[in-house]
């Protein structure tokens, strides 16, 4: 049996003469949480339609649990999926929008209550859902996507919406669902989300896959940042020529100084500002997050 | 198919709609069968168009049907807003998208939608006919039409033949509505567009020139529901001729919007 969730190789889409997706490869190991990120328009949501069979790719294979994506009807019974946001019907209840998904999939209507139970929508169960806010919206569909208890879930932006309390509700569900064995595969704009839950990390910039792996090996493969900051903006341009005379990259951003360099060198750093006659009121070495990652490997901002 | 037949059918019975659509079958069967007999000594008809029924007519064995008769073609209209609405609604709500994901067969949910559908049609047609006979029944005696053959073994033949006509015409109708839904992913323009050429571009061109009666596709299911012109009469349409291009018309759309269905990428 493959050890894989999603298994990608050379896929691609093409609108027109336009590439939405070109050639992604990549793999997501089973029961881990995998990231997809990439900037609006990078191909993340024409990726995850490829692998649902909502959309036909133009070139390429891909495996979901073991079964190719050409035969969406042998995987989706074991995926659950939340794409492009929440979709129901609005005169229906949340309730009776689950049922009705429930059926369609040939799956028991018992779990409904309890499903909207473990979402926080118990107690509005049988308002309508076009009475709902968004994030109650979110939550529902959070809820659709786990009606066939997947092995596989795959949600597209799933805390739009949410409250910090509800992000850090999905973000706790998530974990525990990966801790249970099933593998999640969910796109965000909130990288710090991600970075925290994320162990996996696939990221996309114009439809190309730019990275893939683990996200503990992208954060340690990234160059540490020594942020410095003197006693008034005037000092910044001095601290940058210091910065770039010892041959380390350096830029102003932010009211500061950030240097690309070993924390070790903040040292020899404050001591040459110190020479300067540039007191700092600030001297931070760190490692750059997901999101700084990401704008460096994107060429975004 | 049958879940998705089943699931549509928790849509389908949701109060608005089937309170709703029953409620106005109920309204336009009471109206068109008591205007038959209400409006008999009027000059200025009693049916369609101005069109007289007489007593004679009325007091044949068809007599019984002939305001279910009547009602058919505007039941083919509700079936044609039901299907449009219910299938175009899918792409507006984005809901196709959740419907693929848990049943991947496209032809399945096609036909799973449409049995649904069917469903719903024949319990409008049913309640129309309980109806449509009913105040015919209890209205007769008021007109001065006499019932006797309406309840021989003709009468009973009528009731059935016409039962069976406006289950063909309105699912004709229905299936014509969800093509146009189909291919036209939007509850709004699909039902203008059946209906405004079902309503008046059909009957304009008609008027125009009358032998496209013959080809239209709405004048032949109407047609198939008042079971059409014995052959040989001038004017109308034949009920042979009606089933035959009716069902060209239907069939050609159901493969049309089909094959789209399944090629066609779910992108909204």
């Amino acid at each position: 049996m493959s050890n894989t969730a999603i298994s990608v190789t050379d896929l691609s889409k093409k609108y027109g003469e336009r590439m939405a997706v070109s050639h992604a490869t990549f793999e997501v190991p089973l029961g881990t949480i995998c990231g997809f990120v990439g900037p609006n328009g990078s191909g993340k949501t024409t990726t995850m339609r490829m692998l649902l069979g909502l959309i036909t790719p133009t070139g390429g294979t891909g495996e979901i649990l073991g079964e190719s994506i050409k035969h969406p009807e042998k995987y989706l019974p074991r995926v659950g999926a939340m794409i492009e946001g929440p979709a129901f019907y609005p005169a229906l209840s949340g309730s009776e929008n689950l049922k009705y998904l429930a059926t369609l999939g040939g799956f028991s209507t018992n779990r409904v209550q309890h499903l909207l139970d473990q979402v926080g929508l118990g107690d509005r169960a049988k308002s309508k859902y076009k009475t709902y806010s968004l994030g109650m919206k979110q939550r529902l569909g959070i809820a659709a996507a786990l009606l066939p208890n997947p092995k596989l879930l795959m949600l597209d932006e799933p805390t739009n919406g949410l409250d910090p309390e509800g992000i850090q509700e999905v973000r706790a569900l998530l974990r525990s669902l990966a801790n249970d064995g099933t593998s999640v595969f969910v796109s965000s704009h909130l990288l710090s989300e991600l970075e925290l839950i994320s162990d996996y990390l696939v990221m996309l910039r114009k439809g190309e896959v730019v990275f893939t792996g683990k996200m503990m090996d992208l954060m340690l493969d990234q160059q540490p940042v020594i942020i410095a900051k003197g006693a008034n903006d005037s000092q910044l341009a001095t601290l940058l020529a210091i910065a770039e005379g010892a041959g380390h990259r350096a830029m102003i951003r932010d009211g500061a100084v950030h240097v690309e360099g070993p924390a070790e060198w903040a040292l020899d750093f404050n001591r040459a500002a110190f020479n300067a006659g540039i007191t700092l009121s600030q001297l931070t070495p760190q490692l750059p997050n997901l999101e700084e990652t990401f704008f460096e490997m994107t060429g975004e901002k | 198919m049958w879940n998705v037949a089943f699931a549509e059918l928790r849509k389908l019975r949701r109060p608005t709609l089937f309170l709703g659509t029953m409620g106005a079958v109920v309204f336009f069967s009471a109206l068109f069968s008591s205007l038959l007999f209400l409006l008999i000594d009027s000059p200025d008809g009693n049916s369609d168009r101005g069109r007289t029924v007489s007593r004679d007519i009325l007091a044949l064995a068809t007599g019984g049907v002939q305001g279910f008769s009547s009602v058919g073609g505007f039941l083919g209209i509700i079936a044609l807003c039901v299907f449009a609405a219910q299938t175009a609604q899918e792409y507006t709500y984005g809901t196709l998208r959740n419907i693929l994901v848990r049943q991947p067969g496209r032809l399945r949910v096609l036909a799973g939608k449409f049995i649904a559908m069917k469903l719903f049609a024949l319990v409008m047609i049913i309640l129309s006919a309980i109806i449509s006979i009913s105040a015919s029944v209890l209205l007769a005696p008021r007109a001065k039409v006499s019932t006797d053959l309406w309840f021989g073994v003709d009468g009973r033949h009528a009731v059935f033949t016409t039962f069976i006509n406006i289950i063909i015409s309105v699912i004709g109708f229905g299936t014509i509505g969800m093509v146009l839904g189909l291919l036209l992913r939007s509850p709004i323009s699909s039902i203008s567009f059946g209906v405004l050429w079902l309503l008046i571009v059909e009957n304009l061109l008609i008027a125009v020139k009358n032998s496209l009666q013959d080809w239209m596709p709405g004048a032949q299911l109407a047609a198939i529901a008042s079971g059409g012109v014995p052959r040989g009469m001038a004017t109308g349409i034949e009920y042979s001729h009606a089933l035959l291009v009716g069902g060209i018309y239907v069939a050609v759309g159901v493969i049309v919007a089909s094959f789209l269905f399944v090629r066609r990428d779910v992108s909204n």
